[in-house]
């Protein structure tokens, strides 16, 4: 997009575009804060002393690298290609929303920043601020939508624990849209000392290319470590997408590999079809503005943003990051999605064959896998991103297979 | 002379600040609406705001948000938004009529064919909170093509050194947002935004309206007293929310517009 052509890497350009995609649709209140943002952004990205900060705590509090594992019973379960698991659900907070957080909040120390809130879905992200906030003396708020704060109380919890405040969000459905909202309402009433730390590859620029570029630890890992087990590049990866920062995170260090086919697996609910139960933005969307960039939406003939489905509070978002929207347009990246009940059977395979439980927003990665695995040939090599674990899950499993606790 | 060059040319030569109401278009319903929209001239506004509903609306408090859900549940759409601006048009050809919403029912509907169709049913102008001078390629451009003024909203982060872009591209009047935060929340205070009015006003030679936290026939006249307009929305859509009559909501329209006009 700027001086490379033949490079999928290069995005977004100055106006914080990737194709018609991306921008800056905010208010002006916020502008200037975003144009700060991306000044220390910019500054921090070629400052080594930014770099080895983050490594350290990568390395010692985060528990990276997270290891590149060979399921081995799933693998002969299908009878097809070798399956990795890129192990991202074993980083501190469990999920792979911590290393964007830590990014974040580095940041937001650097440019003098005390208050921090963030937005939270199935409640990874808010708990990932609300620990490195703690560690850092922070103080922390997290929106999180009222139907998020009831199918995922363990995380409502465990931020409280933690010390931040969160504030269930009534407005619209009371998913995370509506945390997003409510998010950016904080911001522009706080604009001195509150720093927003979004916790997905969407909103204005600089947000998208900043998270992907705390998140593709994921891919820079995964790409040595597979070298050093198998000698060579992965055949395909998968990952799951509700904005798509895991997804992004592994992706992007690959897209200038041609020969590694990228799947990126959106949340298809009750079905991708004219009743809307799905949170599938690219498969059943169209591209709109929305939280501060132009990407696929949910939405009606009017433009009017509709709220979506998903099984998965993690995914159940009407919209995904405008470089994932660009990527399909180009054809660089595959979308596709499964439904509600594909993930649940998904995420018990995952339990009784390696004895892991993954998160419900994950299990749609490997959910996509059990389609399509079983036809490749077994030299073909796969890497799956477990971007979470399941234990916040649980208990909306147990509803979903009518069990008592 | 556009309708709000016009309208503030008149108000010059009268000595008079202009008042601008808000109301959400299509609340509670598109009957409702279009009654008071046409009793807001005679209770003495001059120029009359008209919200387009939109689910996500970002910069808004609780009182607008709530109207535009009552709007869009009784059935409201942008399309129908500029039939309510066409129906008034056939009674008023003087009132300016400012839209103002989010992007993307526009960009849903088309930038060329909403600006065509904004121009036909008489929209004077937009304000467009999600639009920043840094996206004028979008609409702002394309409507000043069309004759419709892009009406920009600068705020206390809006320092000396980018007011020349906020300013650039900007028609009609400036919308000062008095406070850093959204719609009918925090108190406006008039002694505090007068330098910052004066700073904008030092900057541009277009009228400088000032909204967000103006709530009483008071605050509406100590406003007027040291800028170009008051605007007042979430007071006034509070009220339709409440289910006042028509007649009470035009009541306190009136008071607020003698409060801005004295």
């Amino acid at each position: 997009m700027t001086n490379n052509k033949n490079s999928y890497m290069q995005g977004p350009d100055e106006q914080g575009r990737y194709g018609i995609h991306g921008g800056r649709f905010v208010s002006e209140t916020l502008m200037p804060l975003i144009l700060e943002l991306e000044a220390q952004y910019e500054f921090a990205k070629t400052d080594d002393s930014f770099w080895a900060e983050m490594e350290q705590l990568w390395k010692h509090y985060v528990g990276r690298p997270s290891p590149l594992y060979f399921a081995e019973r799933l693998t002969e379960h299908f009878g097809g290609a070798k399956i990795y698991l890129k192990r991202d659900e074993l980083n501190h907070t469990g999920a792979h929303k911590i290393n964007n957080v830590l990014g974040q909040i580095l940041l937001a120390r650097r440019m003098g920043k005390t208050r921090i809130i963030a937005e939270t879905g199935a409640g990874q992200h808010g708990v990932a601020t609300a620990t490195v906030c703690a560690k850092f003396g922070l103080k922390c708020v997290v929106f999180m939508g009222k139907t998020d704060v009831d199918r995922q109380s363990p995380n409502v919890f465990r931020m409280k624990l933690l010390g931040a405040e969160v504030i269930p969000v009534t407005a619209g459905r009371g998913t995370l849209k509506d945390a997003m909202n409510e998010a950016m309402r904080d911001w522009v009433t706080n604009v001195d000392e509150t720093f927003y730390c979004i916790g997905t590859v969407a909103g204005p620029h600089p947000y998208p290319a900043m998270v992907r570029d705390f998140q593709t630890i994921i891919g820079k890992e995964t790409r040595w470590q597979l070298e050093e087990q198998e000698g060579r590049l992965p055949d395909s990866l998968v990952a799951c997408i509700g904005g798509g920062s895991n997804a992004m995170g592994l992706f992007h260090p690959f897209l200038d590999d041609e020969s590694v086919r990228i799947i990126g697996v959106e949340a298809g609910g009750h079905g991708v079809d004219d009743r809307m139960e799905h949170a599938a933005s690219i498969s059943g969307g169209r591209p709109g503005v929305l939280h501060g960039n132009r990407t696929y939406l949910l939405q009606d003939e009017d433009g009017q943003i509709l709220e979506g489905h998903s099984i998965s509070a993690g995914l159940d978002y009407p919209g995904i990051g405008p470089e994932h929207s660009w990527l399909h347009d180009i054809g660089r990246v595959e979308y596709k999605s499964v439904t509600d009940t594909e993930a649940l059977e998904a995420f018990q395979l995952l339990c009784a064959k390696e004895g892991i439980i993954p998160a419900l927003e994950s299990s749609h990665a490997l959910a996509y896998v059990a389609k399509i695995v079983p036809d490749l040939p077994a030299d073909h090599l796969m890497v799956v991103n477990l971007s979470g674990r399941g234990d916040k899950d649980i208990f909306s499993v147990a509803e979903h297979l009518n069990v008592e606790l | 002379m556009s309708r709000i060059a016009a309208k503030f040319a008149s108000l010059k030569a009268e000595g008079k600040s202009a008042f601008v109401s808000y109301i959400m278009a299509g609340d509670p319903d598109f009957d409702t609406c279009l009654e008071i929209v046409r009793g807001l001239p005679p209770a003495g506004v001059d120029i009359i705001e008209l919200g387009a509903p939109f689910t996500d609306p970002m910069a808004d408090g609780p009182a607008i948000q709530l109207a535009a859900q009552r709007a869009l549940g009784a059935g409201m759409t942008l399309a129908r938004t500029l039939e309510l601006v066409r129906v008034f048009r056939e009674g008023d050809n003087t009132t300016p009529i400012v839209l103002m919403g989010y992007y993307n029912t526009i960009y849903s509907m088309g930038v060329d064919a909403f600006l065509a169709e904004a121009k036909g049913a008489g929209v004077d102008g937009l304000i467009v909170v999600d639009l920043p001078p840094e996206e004028d390629a979008e609409l702002c451009l394309p409507a000043a093509d069309m004759g419709i003024d892009f009406i920009r909203l600068t705020t206390p982060t809006t320092d000396d050194k980018r007011l020349p872009k906020v300013m650039q591209n900007t028609s009609g009047f400036i919308y000062y947002v008095s406070i850093n935060g959204i719609t009918g929340t925090a108190e406006a205070d008039a002694g505090a935004i007068a330098p910052e009015v004066a700073r904008i006003k030092a900057a541009s030679d277009l009228p400088v309206c000032v909204g967000f936290g103006i709530k009483t026939p008071a605050t509406a006249q100590a406003i007027a007293g040291i800028a170009d307009g008051a605007v007042v929305g979430s007071a006034i859509v509070q009220r339709i929310g409440e289910g006042q009559s028509v007649s009470d909501v035009l009541g306190f329209v009136a008071e607020l517009a003698d409060g801005a006009h004295s």
